[in-house]
């Protein structure tokens, strides 16, 4: 197997750096694009290990600095939940 | 759903300093904690603190966790401490979600947030990466000092920041043989005083180098670093490889920044504070009214600006809703002092530059 094969960019899906740079060399240059594809960034740690890896990869291959790459979203909730309690929750509500 | 004057994310120093000036004026406080333990990161930091007495230098970061509880139960009537409670989420009503011990969602609804969640470590991308042996500074020092459990018997350390080099040395304690330290920057991160000790002590530290590849079948056993060029691009043939059962990354945090980004907070990409972090004014309040930050959550730095951080959000959180502290302008004053204080000098140069992006006055 190839180096790029063996790195883990996200360790919550198994990710690796080839599939990533394989991505981004066929023109995904969105990180919201690329955690729809591979599902980097929406495991249980929400992008918290991968985040910076996938932004410094995006900044190498486009040329742009970090700060001008456009994060992923991040919505609620940051851990995942049981849809279960959030149910129970509701009917207590109300 | 529960009602609060303030809720505070995270109880770390930050959130626990918050929690004792935002009590202290008045406000009733929800403090909200993932973990089953209130401290954050102080209760593996075994080494004394720089700094001035007021943020209890040369005291062990452990007793400093327990001297901050103290003061906390001096006003537990104001003070709601919620454990193994995970915040969810914000949303645009500023209801704010959670969920204690896995089993039971909640819904706060606090008159003003402020959030001190912390950071979270960086993590490098080379070959084999996901190796056992493979940790992380923060887990090396949990296993060490919280559970007193030895990580391995050889170390590489990657970075010679402080944190790299305060575990190296907490490793040789615990008679653990660290190899060496690296880092890929051209200079040490680090205190000198520190790097000096453990380069007495026998331990090579390579600035300009990277981790080339981990190698081992089902733990670590083998790493190769090389050396960097001015570009910061590896040199063929300057590899060195070392037999370790550990590799201990410390390379940085980020601030953990979820809660403020869906909160609508506006946010710039800092690299003096090491990510991205939210625009605020001089009493630490983001851009989203009555949302508050405090700690490296708003930029990373150290324990002891966290906690003065903490003391000065929980006094303008309160005032912002109507609790005034009687010595509120002293209060204030002194705080604003004792971080100029501490980011003062040539080791706060960067802080200050990274600072005086994000304030609006």
């Amino acid at each position: 197997m190839s180096k790029e094969e063996n790195t883990i960019v996200c360790r919550c899906s198994d990710v690796t750096l080839k599939e990533l740079r394989d991505l981004i060399a066929e023109g995904y240059t969105d990180y919201n694009e690329i955690k729809r594809i591979t599902r980097i960034g929406m495991g249980p740690c929400q992008g918290k290990t991968c985040t910076q890896i996938v932004l410094r990869e995006l900044s190498q291959a486009t040329g742009k600095p970090v700060s001008e790459i456009k994060n992923q979203n991040n919505r609620p909730p940051v851990v995942g939940v049981k849809l279960k309690l959030i149910a129970e929750e509701a009917k207590e509500d109300e | 759903m529960i009602n609060t004057d303030i809720a505070i994310v995270g109880g770390g120093p930050a959130g626990l300093c918050a929690a004792i000036s935002a009590a202290e004026s008045g406000a009733k406080v929800t403090l909200i904690e993932r973990n089953d333990e209130l401290g954050g990161q102080l209760v593996k930091q075994t080494h004394m603190f720089f700094g001035s007495e007021k943020q209890y230098a040369s005291t062990r970061g452990i007793d400093i966790s327990d001297i901050l509880l103290e003061k906390l139960e001096g006003h537990k009537e104001n003070v709601t401490i919620m454990k193994n409670t995970t915040v969810l989420g914000r949303y645009e009503d500023g209801v704010i979600t959670g969920m204690i011990d896995e089993n039971k969602y909640l819904k706060f609804n606090p008159e003003a947030l402020i959030v001190a969640t912390g950071a979270t470590e960086k993590f490098l991308g080379f070959p084999n990466n996901d190796l056992p042996g493979i940790y992380g500074a923060g887990a090396v020092q949990t296993l060490m000092n919280v559970y007193g459990v030895k990580p391995g018997d050889k170390v590489l350390m990657v970075g010679a920041g402080n944190i790299g080099l305060i575990v190296s040395y907490q490793l040789m304690q615990a008679g653990v043989k660290v190899e060496a330290i690296i880092d890929a920057a051209p200079n040490i991160g680090g205190y000198l005083v520190h790097a000096s000790k453990i380069r007495r002590m026998g331990v090579p530290i390579y600035t300009g180098h990277t981790v080339k590849e981990a190698i081992g079948s089902d733990h670590l056993e083998k790493a190769v670093i090389w050396q960097l060029d001015d570009k910061w691009q590896p040199i063929e043939g300057s590899e060195k490889e070392y037999d370790v059962d550990v590799m201990c990354v410390s390379v940085g945090l980020s601030p953990l920044n979820e809660l403020l980004v869906m909160a609508g907070c506006e946010m710039e990409y800092v690299p003096e504070l090491s990510g991205n972090v939210p625009l605020r004014n001089e009493d630490y309040e983001t851009t989203v009214e009555n949302i508050f930050v405090a700690g490296d959550s708003c930029g990373v730095e150290e324990a002891s600006s966290a906690m003065v951080e903490g003391y000065l959000a929980g006094l303008t959180a309160a005032a912002k809703i109507g609790k005034i502290h009687p010595q509120y302008e002293e209060k204030k004053a002194d705080y604003i002092k004792q971080l100029d204080d501490l980011r003062s000098g040539p080791v706060g140069k960067h802080i200050r530059s990274g600072i005086d992006k994000i304030v609006r006055r």
